[in-house]
Formats: C-alpha cells, sequence, structure tokens
C-alpha cells in the first residue's frame, strides 16, 4: 500500500473513534469484544480471539484464505466487519473438526493430501462446506468453478477438487 | 516382512491434522503478552530523499506507541558484511530505515507502532512524509546496451563456461537455423502468507522472533549481527510456513523491523506486511534472452548459444544460472553462453522456484521447438538425437541420467505418437484448435551441510529435531518417515521437530536439498543411536545378538534382529529398559562426499508433455492435459512429491499464461500489486495433469539417493505449453505470459 497523506500541513490528525463491544457467536460459543468500530471479522478473529486457523492472504476479498460460515453461508471474513456480525452464527475451521474429531472435509483433505504449505487449507475447507450447504455443485467442472474463489498457491487444486468431489458424492449417494 | 518400512510409500502428511484444523500456527500467530504492532510504510517514489516526517502528528494519538524512521533508528552495526545472509548475492544489502536515501518504489520508510492492529494502521495512513524525487531507471530495454558480467554472485552461482568450437562459424555453416529473442517480464513469488514477524520480548534484551523464513539460522546470524545479540538471546523459530518458493531465503524486513522495535520498546511486536508489501522486495528477474541454434544435414546440433540479460538492484548483483543449461542438456560441440546483469532502482531480484532453470530453459526449449520444425523433425525425435551422455560443460559423466526414460515414458503416457506434425492440423469435436507440445530440464543434485539431535525414550519414543523448513514440502513427513524406518519403529512412536535454532543446524531450505542435506543427517543421527542401542541390547542376559556387528543386525517391527536369523531378535524397547538409561541421546551430522562425487555432474531430469486447446476467433487458450515424467532419483514420499509435481505444473501453467508483473516506468512502481491484478490459476483454470516418477537409482549423490524434486517438476512446463500453442496455432509467442492479445 502506498501511504501518501492528503491531509492539510498544519492540520491536527483526527483520532480515530472510540473502541465498542461487540459480541459474536463463534462456534456455538458467546464472546465479548472492545474493538474499533471499523475492525475486520477476520481481525477479530486472529487478533482478539486468538482463532487463528482463519487465515489473511491478502485482506482485499481477493484469495479466500479468510472464508468462514456466517449462517452458513460461505462469506471473506477480511470483507466484513465484526459489528455487522453480531447476530449472526459465525463457524470458524476451529468449529468444523478438531485433531481428535476431523470433519468429514478435513480427513479427505489430508486423505488427497489435498494441501502442501496449509495456509490456504482452513479457507478452502470453508469454502468446500459452503459449497455443499448451497448444494449446486455436482460434476468435477462445477466444482473447479465454485471453487474458485479460493486461490492455492502450492497449486493443489487437483487434490482439492478429489477431496471436495468425494464429500459432495458421499452426501448425494 | 516388515511393517516399519516407510520410506517410498505414500505416507500422508504427518503435520495434515494440524493444518487442516487450523491448529497450525505460523508466525503472525503466535499471540503473546502485551504486544504492540507495526506496520510499514512504503515509499511511494522509486528514487529520492526523504526530506521530512511528520511523526508528532501521529504520536499525538492516544495509543500511537512510536514511529521509527532513519531519524531515530539506533546506532546499529556499520559493515555491510553483518548484513549479509547466507543466500546475499554481492554487493551491499539493503538496511531498512538506514538513511534518508529512497532507492526503490514501497522502500519501506518509517514503522509505525501502537497498541492495536487497527490503530498502527489508521496512523500510517495520516502519517504524512515529503521526498524530493530524483529521475528513476527501471526499463530493462532501456539498458540492453549497458549489460555487465557479475563478477561476484551469490553462493551456487556459477559463471557460464567459457566457449567450447567454434560456436560462430559451426552456427554460419549450419544446415537450418534459428534465431531469436525470449523474453518474461518480472514474476513475483507470492506465497499465501504475508510475511510477518511476531517478537517475543523476553526480557533482558532477549527476544524470540517467530518469523515467517525459509532458513531459521539465517535469520539468527542476520539478526545477532546486526544487533549484537548473542544466539541465547535471539531465537528464531518458524514451525510452519505459508508458502516460501524462494521468497523467505533471505531475510525479509520485517523481522529487521519487528525486532528493532521490540529492543527499542523492551516489549513483545508483531509486523506483517500487506499483500501490496509482498511486491516491495525480491522478485523473478525481468529477463532478455537470445538464442541461436544451427544443425547439421543429420538433425545433430552443429551450434548453440544462448546469452541472457537481467534486471538487479543499484545495490547488489542478483544472478542466477539462465544459460548454463543450455551447455548441457543437448550433446554439442560449438557452443557460447553469455550472461550479463543491468542495474535499475528496483529492489533486487531473489531466487524464485528453480531459478534462472525456469526461465533458461522456457528460452532453450522453445527455440528446440522452432529448431525441430526448421529441420523438418519431430520435437521429441530431435531432442533424442541430441541426447547428452555426459556433461560437456564440466566435462564429467552423470552420476545418474533417466531423461530418455521420461521422454519415452511421458510420451507413451501423453499418446504423442498420435500427434500430427503439422501446426494447425488438428482439432477436437468442438471446433477448438488442439495443440501438443513438449520440453525438457535439467536442475541441480545438490546436498549441504546439515544436523540432527535424536532421543529415543524409555517407552519406545523417539524425537528427532532440526532446524531445517517445512514450507509445504513435506519436511515433517519425510523426516518422519526416514527415522522410523532406520531404527524400525512405528511411524507413530517417532516425532520429527523442526524450525527452531534451539535445534542443531540446517541450511535455508532451497535449492531442492532439504531432502538430501536434513534428511542424510536425519538417517545418520538415527544410525547413530541405533549403534548404541546395539551396545545395550548385547549386554542384556543371554542376548541373541552377542558378538553381532552393526552389519550383521536390522532394525524393524520395533526390534533389532540378526539378518542372518530374524527369528533372533530382542525388543528395542525392552533394550532401553534392560540397560536402565532413561533415555539415548546424541547428535550427528551430515555433508556430501565430495571425493565420491567429485568425478560426477549430479543432476535431475524432467520431460513435460502439454495439451492446449485454443479458440481459433478469441484465441482463449486452455491447458487441457499436462504429463510430466520426472527422474530425481528415488522418491521418498510418492504422496507428498507427487503433490510438489503437480503444483510445479501449476506453477508453470501461470507462468506461460498469466503471471506478469508490471511495471509503470513513469513512476518507477509495480502497477498490479496485488491478487487480483497479479494473475495466478484458480482451480477452474487447472485440468488434468499426470506425473511419472522415473525410477532412478544413485548412490553417489547422497547416501539416501534422493535429488530433491523441489524445483524440477517446472523445468520446461511454461515451454510445452508456448510449444502446443504455436503446433495449434501456427503462431509462435517468444514473450510470456501468453495472453490472447498474441494469438490474434
Amino acid at each position: 500500500m502506498l501511504h501518501q497523506s492528503t491531509k492539510a500541513p498544519g492540520e491536527a490528525v483526527a483520532a480515530p473513534p472510540p473502541t465498542g463491544t461487540v459480541r459474536l457467536t463463534i462456534n456455538g460459543q458467546q464472546r465479548e469484544l472492545q474493538i474499533a468500530p471499523w475492525t475486520t471479522l477476520l481481525d477479530a478473529l486472529r487478533e482478539y480471539l486468538d482463532l487463528t486457523g482463519t487465515k489473511k492472504g491478502c485482506d482485499h476479498g481477493q484469495c479466500g484464505a479468510c472464508t468462514v460460515l456466517v449462517n452458513g453461508k460461505r462469506i471473506n471474513s477480511c470483507l466484513t466487519l465484526a459489528v455487522m456480525q453480531e447476530d449472526a452464527e459465525i463457524t470458524t475451521i476451529e468449529g468444523l473438526g478438531t485433531q481428535e474429531n476431523l470433519h468429514p472435509l478435513q480427513q479427505a483433505f489430508i486423505d488427497h493430501d489435498a494441501f502442501q504449505c496449509g495456509y490456504c487449507t482452513p479457507g478452502q475447507i470453508c469454502s468446500a462446506q459452503g459449497l455443499i450447504n448451497e448444494g449446486k455443485a455436482h460434476t468435477e467442472a462445477e466444482i473447479r468453478e465454485l471453487m474458485s474463489g479460493n486461490i492455492c498457491r502450492c497449486g493443489a487444486y487437483t487434490n482439492i477438487l478429489a477431496a471436495v468431489k468425494e464429500v459432495v458424492d458421499a452426501k448425494t449417494a | 516382512m516388515s511393517n516399519t518400512t516407510y520410506i517410498g510409500k505414500p505416507t500422508s502428511r504427518v503435520d495434515g491434522p494440524a493444518k487442516v484444523t487450523g491448529a497450525a500456527k505460523y508466525s503472525a500467530e503466535f499471540n503473546v503478552p502485551n504486544m504492540a504492532y507495526g506496520w510499514v510504510v512504503s515509499s511511494p517514489i522509486a528514487k529520492g530523499t526523504i526530506t521530512k516526517i511528520y511523526a508528532d502528528e501521529v504520536l499525538a494519538l492516544p495509543g500511537v506507541v512510536q514511529v521509527f524512521s532513519h531519524e531515530n533508528v539506533p546506532s546499529l552495526a556499520w559493515f555491510d558484511r553483518n548484513y549479509k545472509d547466507d543466500v546475499a548475492p554481492g554487493g551491499s544489502p539493503f538496511r531498512p530505515l538506514h538513511d534518508n536515501k529512497v532507492k526503490f518504489s514501497q522502500q519501506p520508510v518509517a514503522l509505525v507502532i501502537a497498541e492495536t492492529l487497527e490503530l498502527a494502521r489508521y496512523a500510517s495512513s495520516v502519517l504524512r512524509i515529503e521526498y524530493e524525487e530524483e529521475k528513476h531507471e527501471t526499463s530493462i530495454e532501456d539498458k540492453r546496451d549497458d549489460g555487465f558480467e557479475p563478477g561476484r554472485g551469490k553462493t551456487g552461482w556459477m559463471p557460464p563456461p567459457p566457449p567450447r568450437g567454434n560456436p560462430d562459424k559451426a552456427w554460419e555453416n549450419a544446415t537450418h537455423r534459428v534465431e531469436a529473442e525470449y523474453v518474461h517480464g518480472a514474476q513475483h513469488h507470492n506465497p499465501m502468507e504475508m510475511f510477518g514477524t511476531t517478537v517475543e520480548w523476553r526480557g533482558e534484551g532477549k527476544i524470540t522472533a517467530y518469523d515467517k523464513t525459509q532458513g531459521v539460522v539465517n535469520v539468527q546470524q542476520y539478526l545477532t549481527k546486526i544487533f549484537g545479540l548473542s544466539k541465547d538471546d535471539a531465537r528464531v523459530v518458524n514451525l510452519f510456513m505459508g508458502g516460501g518458493f524462494g521468497s523467505g531465503l533471505r531475510p525479509q524486513y520485517q523481522v529487521f523491523l519487528a525486532t528493532l522495535a521490540a529492543l527499542e520498546l523492551k516489549r513483545s511486536v508483531r509486523v506483517t506486511l500487506t499483500r501490496q508489501q509482498m511486491f516491495s522486495f525480491g522478485h523473478r528477474p525481468h529477463t532478455l534472452q537470445y538464442l541461436k541454434l544451427g544443425t547439421n544435414p543429420d538433425g545433430t546440433l552443429a551450434a548453440l548459444q544462448h546469452h541472457a540479460l537481467h534486471e538487479t538492484s543499484q545495490f547488489e548483483d542478483y544472478t542466477e544460472n539462465v544459460v548454463n543449461w543450455s551447455g548441457m542438456l543437448y550433446q554439442c560441440e560449438n557452443v557460447k553462453l553469455g550472461y550479463q546483469l543491468a542495474k535499475l532502482d528496483v529492489f533486487t531480484p531473489l531466487d524464485m522456484r528453480a531459478p534462472g532453470a525456469a526461465t533458461g530453459s522456457f528460452a532453450l526449449e522453445v527455440a528446440m521447438d522452432e529448431m525441430a520444425y526448421a529441420a523438418g523433425l519431430d520435437p521429441l525425435d530431435f531432442r533424442i538425437r541430441n541426447y547428452a551422455e555426459k556433461d560437456q560443460n564440466m566435462d564429467k559423466p552423470f552420476s545418474s541420467k533417466k531423461l530418455r526414460d521420461c521422454y519415452h515414458q511421458g510420451a507413451a503416457k501423453f499418446g504423442w505418437d498420435q500427434r500430427n506434425h503439422e501446426p494447425r492440423s488438428m482439432q477436437d469435436e468442438n471446433g477448438m484448435l488442439v495443440g501438443w507440445g513438449m520440453a525438457g530440464g535439467v536442475w541441480d543434485a545438490s546436498m549441504q551441510k546439515a544436523a540432527a539431535k535424536a532421543t529415543l525414550t524409555a517407552d519406545g519414543k523417539l524425537l528427532v529435531t532440526s532446524a531445517a523448513g517445512e514450507n509445504g514440502t513435506g519436511t515433517y513427513t519425510i523426516m518422519t518417515q526416514i527415522a522410523a524406518q532406520t531404527l524400525g519403529l512405528p511411524i507413530e512412536a517417532v516425532t520429527f521437530k523442526l524450525g527452531d535454532t534451539d535445534f542443531p543446524e540446517a541450511p535455508v531450505q532451497g535449492g531442492s536439498w532439504t531432502a538430501a542435506s536434513v534428511g542424510t543427517a536425519v538417517k545418520n543421527v538415527c544410525e547413530a543411536v541405533g549403534e548404541k542401542l546395539l551396545k545395550f541390547a548385547k549386554k542384556m542376559d543371554g542376548s541373541p545378538l552377542d558378538g553381532a556387528s552393526m552389519d550383521d543386525v536390522e532394525f524393524v517391527n520395533g526390534q533389532i534382529r540378526l539378518r542372518k536369523d530374524p527369528n533372533q531378535a530382542v525388543v528395542i524397547r525392552d533394550v532401553l529398559q534392560a540397560s536402565g538409561e532413561s533415555k539415548i541421546e546424541t547428535d550427528s551430522s551430515a555433508m556430501p562426499n565430495y571425493l565420491k562425487q567429485m568425478p560426477y555432474s549430479m543432476h535431475s531430469h524432467n520431460a513435460v508433455f502439454a495439451e492446449v486447446k485454443v479458440d481459433p476467433d478469441l484465441g482463449t487458450v486452455h491447458v487441457t492435459r499436462v504429463v510430466n515424467a520426472v527422474a530425481a532419483g528415488r522418491i521418498l514420499n510418492t504422496k507428498t512429491a507427487r503433490s510438489q509435481v503437480l503444483g510445479s505444473v501449476v506453477w508453470g501453467i501461470s507462468m506461460a499464461m498469466m503471471e506478469e508483473t508490471v511495471m509503470d516506468h513513469k513512476f518507477g512502481r509495480y502497477m498490479n500489486h496485488n491478487y487480483a491484478e497479479y494473475h495466478v490459476p484458480v482451480n477452474a483454470d487447472i485440468h488434468d495433469i499426470d506425473v511419472i516418477f522415473v525410477e532412478e537409482e544413485d548412490d553417489i549423490v547422497n547416501p539416501l539417493g534422493v535429488k530433491g524434486i523441489g524445483e524440477v517438476g517446472l523445468l520446461g512446463v511454461a515451454a510445452a505449453i508456448t510449444n502446443a500453442v504455436y503446433h495449434a496455432t501456427g503462431k509462435r509467442v517468444r514473450e510470456l505470459p501468453l495472453y490472447l492479445d498474441k494469438l490474434l
């Protein structure tokens, strides 16, 4: 980002608005935060709630690494403010499964080696759950197209497709 | 039968459960108490002087802690050598916040520290800085006549060999000739995780830096030399890395800035870069290559000339091996290779996956396709006619080379024999033009010094540690496999830890050498544990191993047993318990056997076959099928290795079709510095990819027989696609990426 202030010389820097209380429901738990009103849901999760499974890859809605489920729908958590989600049910990767009790998508991602560095993976898995909730994608071409909001720089796409297809097929079988 | 044979098996990643559940902690995710946030302010100009920083204005905001700039940075190490890291090229490394000079666009010029991330970002956005601009030069095209031969390069760089034969005369006299220029722009690594560092203040001048890096030891040395810290004072940790591809080989400026702030403020600090700032350091250099090829009447190469010119910064001479490969991939008696740099007002370029070879092989392999057509030969047949049985650059035989098998197995899988040689001769049922192209490449099989430590405890659990890296390559998994198999333990009983300077030293994770280097160290240290175990085992009452040497026994299925009579065995867990020792702990290291290796040239190879479909009206290209046959010695894990090559193919498709960082020379600034405008493939762009691992045995490269697969898979992919596009359309494109306007 190239910063160049447009403020007139001599003019005092405006103090930002004060923090406020935000109440969120995340993975079934009530959480209360004291944060700046322009704090994104992504930063609220990562910097204030220690839910670092949700990743920041661009902060501009371009990469999908921050995908979470809000009322079952996949969204980019960097493109919404935490305060806008006070009445919503938010599910993050931590809410889908644990290492001891993996969600079927998490297991499928391991079985198909659908990741390398693992940084886009929570977003891919949340996005895949959102895709399953939508019920639109059935063929390989449809899954490819509707999983294209999530960039994987390691290039695990063919394995991601195989993992998601396996779970989609199991749901519809 | 052994149940503890793991090497070569498709073992699932041992760090998989942590990664798929979000439990894996990356560097900017260590939430330590009382942490302040830093936000980097980047220069909007490419060259000039900072004349004024209005820090007081933002320091007046409640919650803003400090503004660091050249005006208030304490006195640090003076000499260039203190700033040089393991991977630094020749020259003077960039020193963040050192003085008022701006040397490249997006140079970090200030660091704003605040109590919260939100406030740090806001304060940085209103920080006024005034500059005096100077004229900058950012176009390699303007520097065609100003190239120079670098006298100093980074470790591993080799100047091109001197010419052999009579390359000019041979080219003049050749039966068929081609000559052309090949160009690609700058490319940025863009790993998914942005560079970030959490520096934990441990009190009394001690810090732990959780840093995104491909080499914790490299970063530790860098920090200790600059800030005058002891190794105990500066622990560097990186347990997981959200992609590197070379971008993390050198310490990046956020680790400098976060450390500076933590030491000055005596508190923990986190600095994370933005995606835009990920374009502010290190890139694959914009490169211009010129090739001349000529053939004899029998289709053998009469002459080969390859010259490359690429950019570097004003302050360092970045080097990579671009042209050398052309002197060794094919048999040719008359060869001339040239390599030059030109200085621009940009940041120093940086190794990016298969540096030099990815780009050199693009130019060479497209030129080879042009030569095949000029000589009226099938491109695969042409390559086989010119197969190099030895490395003519070094005049040495290869330790092993199965490239011919790559050609044959790849071609068979792809169905190359069904190809119609004529361009624009094949169509699919939807009227799309179909093109088939092929190419290949060669990469170094190298090994570095590495060390590891192993601890076997009485409960039969083994812990192995090394300061190696994991950026998605599978290090955790393959090291666990090697350790488990060497000591015959079930894989569940073995834990491998990495990425911590408290562990024995390992090299930066690059050059495709981690498996060879750290793998051999792990093997050695486990064998050392095995020797101690055998000693204890022989002392057991009525031991069946009495008198046995290491050569007489094998470690399998949790037992030490006689090779000649496997029924004569002791259980490893019982050995430790009988010994009365609580654990066996030992260190070991590994380094290349230079004496054994000296007579040989050691390399991995690959052959790539690609199919494209081109819309004849619109020029849109789809890469519908790729077969990549790789000969890289022994494959430790066929599952993770296959994934690495799949990823390489995606990288090659990206390089061919999408990637280019576009410089606006008016501002000296990269304009598409974000994920929306710097294009990389998404799922819908990727279709069928087949990976073949050709069997290749090599006991010269290292005791494991591995050559590494991080880079070799990328070679030739962009060229194979470019050649396929020519075959589909009859249009020869020599400038990447292959945007559709080039086909209309």
